[in-house]
């Protein structure tokens, strides 16, 4: 059977099932990224996988001090890396809410609670963005 | 658009969807999960740093721990390597014909990365690190 050819209007729905894939695959190279980096900077020996984590998802220096690499704080607190935190910040958390709100619809159907969960998911993906842009710059 | 569903939860596992439709289940409940612990993992931190809280600090060194990680592990693998087949597939809907094969090798990548994860994991607590 052949699928039936849609040309979807740019719909909120449509851009946001067109964002959870971009964002999900900008993570995955974000996370290649950060541990490139690690291993650049000599964690070559000294990774664990809690580190390995942190590494991937959050290359942020008070993030990953309390592993044994020496001078954490020098390689990591730079413009190149902040940026990428954020990056990575702003696609997870967009991805995460998102994906939250996509599954909470499925169960609560058409109803007055839909625009109340919408906005209380705005509200929750602003206020962590800002916290986490916050927590990046004061390291 | 909520479907109106009159089907319970195990009425609906019967559903003969086969790996599709478990492997769409599973990246709903590794990625909801996914949000729950790094969210707690994030709340925890900022008390631990800001008040000293030892209940946020107990809840750190669990997340850290190596038996959580197991689960940690499996959770966001599952869901990147999953996420990563649904976005191969929707970008090139050619290989949709192929989707049973795509799951086989997303598992066949699967298998062995988690596998060896858990091994250096439980290894590395026998030794005593």
């Amino acid at each position: 059977m052949r699928a039936r050819i849609v040309q979807p209007g740019w719909s909120f729905e449509y851009v946001m099932w067109i964002f959870t894939r971009i964002s999900g695959l900008a993570l995955i190279l974000l996370a290649v990224f950060g541990v490139t980096g690690a291993l650049i900077m000599g964690a070559r020996t000294q990774m664990d996988l809690p580190t390995l984590m942190r590494w991937s998802f959050f290359p942020y220096p008070n993030h990953v001090v309390s592993s044994n690499i020496p001078d954490v704080a020098v390689g990591w607190a730079t413009a190149y890396w902040q940026i990428m935190q954020m990056l990575i910040i702003f696609f997870a958390v967009s991805h995460a809410y998102n994906g939250l709100r996509v599954v909470l619809e499925d169960f609560i159907g058409q109803s007055f609670s839909k625009p109340m969960l919408r906005g209380l998911i705005l509200l929750l993906w602003m206020f962590s963005l800002i916290v986490a842009v916050y927590v990046i710059l004061a390291s | 658009m909520a479907l109106n569903r009159k089907v319970g939860f195990f009425q609906g596992l019967k559903y003969q969807g086969g790996g599709p439709m478990l492997s769409w289940m599973l990246h709903r409940i590794t990625g909801l999960g996914i949000l729950a612990f790094v969210g707690l993992h994030v709340i925890s931190s900022f008390f631990m740093q800001q008040t000293g809280s030892n209940l946020a600090a107990f809840i750190n060194t669990i997340y850290e721990h190596w038996a959580f990680q197991i689960f940690v592990a499996f959770f966001v693998l599952f869901h990147a390597l999953n996420g990563l087949r649904i976005a191969i597939l929707d970008i090139w809907p050619k290989f949709l014909t192929y989707q049973r094969e795509a799951l086989w090798l997303q598992f066949s990548i699967f298998v062995p990365v988690y596998g060896l994860t858990v091994f250096f994991l439980i290894q590395h607590s026998l030794a005593g690190g």
